[in-house]
C-alpha cells in the first residue's frame, strides 16, 4: 500500500505551509469530494491536511457584508436566518443540492472546490484530460448527456456542478486566501474558476497550498430579492440538469437591474452579463425574460446527447425570473 | 492510534488513516448496523450521528472523528426499550429486506431533532428531509407512515 499521512492543521499558516511543502498533499474539509474520489482512484494524495478544526467556522455579519469562514458547514449556511433574509439565493441553492447528511458534513470552501461529476473523470480507466492531461476526452465521443453547452473547449466539456457557486456568481462574492509561503490574496469570485481551454486539469486560480480562509458577500440591495431554480432528473437529491440564480430590482414594473447566472450547463459558474443588461428598462414580464434567456444561450454548443439542455436552460431562466417577479415583497 | 467514542464507549484502534468511519465501525468494532450500500455518499444506508448530527460514515475518515461522539443504530435504544422510531418502523412494517433500515431510522431520528415544531412537519417536508436515504425495496409509504407516527 502506498504510504499516507494524515495531518491535523493546527493553525491556518501551518495548514497552508504543510500542503505547500508536499507536492501530492491536499486539504481535507468535509471529505465528501476527497474521500469519494480517493476510493475511486481519481485523487491519490499522499498527505491530507485536515482543516475542519481551524478557526474558520463562523459567520459574521454587519451592515456592509457577510464574512463566511471557509469551514462553515453547508447546512449551517443554508439555515442562517440573516443570510436567508439578505441573500435568499444562497440558502435556496444549498437546499436544492445534496442530502441533509451531506450538507451536515461538507463545507463552503469544499463546495466551491468540488470536482465535476463527468462519468469518465470518475472512471480511472477512461481517457480524460482533466484527470490525466493529454489522455483525450472520452465524453466528447461518448455519453455526453450531462455535459456542458457553454464554456466548453475541444479538450473538456465537463459541467462544474456546484449550486452554491452559481449563487455566489451573482453576489459579487470575494474569496480570501492564505498562501503556503505566508502571503494572502483577495480574489473576486468572478474569475476564480477557470475555463477548461487547453488545461482542464487546472480548475481554479488557487496555487498549490493556497488555503481559502473566508468568503465575503458585500451587502447588495437587489440580493434581497434573489432566487434559485433548479431542474434535476428526480424530485430531490440530484445534481442540476440546468439551474439559474437570479436577482431583480424592479420599480413600477420596470427592471432597474438584474443578475443572472446558470448552473448545470457550463464548465464554470456562468454569469450572463449580456442577458442582464438586456433587461434594464424593460417591463418585468415573461416576454422580456424569455428574450434575455435567448441571449444567455446564444453561444451554446450542443454535443450528441445534451442538446436538450439549451432549451431547458432558457426555460429555467425564464421561470426563475418570472417566479421572482411575482413574489410578494 | 485512533481514539473513537462510539455509543458512549471509548475505543483505541490501530487504523490506516484512510479507513472510513463506516469500515472502522463494521470491520474493527463489529458494529454492523450501519450498512455499506454504495460507499460513495449516494444512498444513506451508512447514516450515523456525529455530535448529534446525521452524517454519512462512508465518506467520513475515522481519524477525523477523534474527540467527537459517534452514535450508531446499536446505541439508539435506551437499554431494553426500543427508540420510538424503532417501534414505529416495526408497527408500520416500514421495511422489506431491511438493508436501508438502520440508515432510515438514524436519519429520521436526527430529522426529528432538526425541526422546532414536529407537528408541523408535512408529508412533503418529511419526504424532502429523508431524500438522502434510498430504499431499493420501495418501502417509502410505510417509512413515511412510521415517521409520521412519531411526529405527534
Ligand atoms: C451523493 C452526492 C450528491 C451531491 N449533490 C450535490 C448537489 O446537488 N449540488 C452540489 O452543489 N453539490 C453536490 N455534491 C457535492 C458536494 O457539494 C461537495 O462534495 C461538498 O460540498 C464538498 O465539500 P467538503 O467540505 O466535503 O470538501 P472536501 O471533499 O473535503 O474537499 C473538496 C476540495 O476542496 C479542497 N478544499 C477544501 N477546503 C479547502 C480550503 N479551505 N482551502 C482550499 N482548498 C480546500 C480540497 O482539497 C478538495 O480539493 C454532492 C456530493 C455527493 C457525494
Ligand atoms: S469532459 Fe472533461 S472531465 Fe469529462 S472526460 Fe472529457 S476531459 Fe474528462
Ligand atoms: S454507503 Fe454511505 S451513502 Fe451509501
Ligand atoms: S427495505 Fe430493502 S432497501 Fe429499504
Amino acid at each position: 500500500m502506498r504510504p499516507f499521512t494524515y495531518v491535523e492543521g493546527v493553525s491556518v499558516a501551518d495548514a497552508a505551509a504543510a500542503v505547500h511543502a508536499t507536492p501530492a498533499a491536499m486539504f481535507l474539509a468535509g471529505g465528501t469530494t476527497v474521500v469519494d474520489l480517493m476510493k475511486l482512484g481519481v485523487l491519490a494524495p499522499d498527505t491530507l491536511v485536515d482543516v475542519h478544526r481551524l478557526p474558520l467556522g463562523d459567520i459574521e455579519l454587519d451592515d456592509r457584508r457577510a464574512r463566511i469562514g471557509a469551514c462553515v458547514r453547508n447546512a449551517q449556511l443554508a439555515e442562517h436566518p440573516e443570510i436567508r433574509a439578505r441573500w435568499p439565493v444562497v440558502g435556496e441553492a444549498l437546499q436544492s443540492g445534496m442530502s441533509p447528511q451531506l450538507r451536515n458534513m461538507s463545507t463552503v470552501a469544499g463546495n466551491v472546490l468540488q470536482r465535476t461529476r463527468c462519468p469518465y473523470y470518475r472512471d480511472p480507466h477512461s481517457a480524460c484530460n482533466k484527470r490525466v492531461p493529454g489522455s483525450g476526452c472520452a465524453a466528447r465521443t461518448g455519453w455526453d448527456r450531462d455535459a456542458a453547452v457553454l464554456g466548453t473547449s475541444p479538450r473538456c466539456i465537463a459541467v462544474f456542478p456546484s449550486d452554491l457557486a452559481t449563487a455566489l456568481a451573482i453576489l459579487d462574492a470575494i474569496i480570501y486566501t492564505r498562501r503556503g509561503d505566508g502571503g494572502a490574496r483577495r480574489l473576486p469570485f468572478d474569475g476564480f474558476h477557470r475555463l477548461p481551454g487547453d488545461t482542464p486539469e487546472r480548475e481554479t486560480i488557487l496555487d498549490h497550498g493556497e488555503l481559502v480562509t473566508h468568503f465575503e458577500l458585500p451587502d447588495l440591495a437587489l440580493a434581497r430579492r434573489s432566487h434559485y431554480f433548479k431542474v434535476r432528473d428526480r424530485a430531490s437529491y440530484d445534481f442540476a440538469l440546468a439551474a439559474a440564480a437570479v436577482a431583480l430590482d424592479v420599480e413600477r414594473g420596470l427592471v432597474r437591474d438584474a443578475r443572472i447566472a446558470l448552473g448545470g450547463v457550463a464548465t464554470r459558474p456562468w454569469r450572463c452579463s449580456a442577458a442582464e443588461q438586456s433587461l434594464r428598462g424593460k417591463r418585468a414580464e415573461p416576454a422580456a425574460f424569455r428574450a434575455a434567456a435567448d441571449l444567455a444561450l446564444a453561444d451554446a454548443v450542443a454535443g450528441a446527447h445534451n442538446g436538450f439542455k439549451i432549451e431547458l436552460a432558457r426555460h429555467v431562466i425564464t421561470r426563475a425570473l418570472t417566479e421572482l417577479a411575482i413574489r410578494p415583497g | 492510534m485512533v481514539r473513537l467514542t462510539v455509543n458512549g464507549e471509548r475505543h483505541e484502534l490501530d487504523l490506516d488513516p484512510r479507513t472510513t468511519l463506516l469500515d472502522a465501525l463494521r470491520d474493527h468494532l463489529g458494529l454492523t448496523g450501519a450498512k455499506k450500500g454504495c460507499d460513495h455518499g449516494q444512498c444513506g444506508a451508512c447514516t450515523v450521528h456525529v455530535d448529534g448530527r446525521r452524517v454519512l460514515s462512508c465518506l467520513a475518515l475515522a481519524v477525523a472523528q477523534q474527540g467527537r461522539e459517534v452514535m450508531t443504530i446499536e446505541g439508539l435504544a435506551l437499554g431494553v426499550h426500543l427508540h420510538p422510531l424503532q417501534l414505529a418502523f416495526i408497527e408500520c412494517d416500514a421495511l422489506q429486506c431491511g438493508f436501508c433500515t438502520a440508515g432510515q431510522i438514524m436519519s429520521a431520528a436526527a430529522l426529528l431533532g432538526e425541526v422546532e415544531h414536529r407537528r408541523e412537519l408535512s408529508d412533503a417536508s418529511i419526504r424532502e428531509r429523508m431524500s438522502g436515504n434510498l430504499c431499493r425495496c420501495g418501502a417509502y409509504p410505510n417509512i413515511l407512515a412510521a415517521i409520521r407516527r412519531v411526529r405527534t
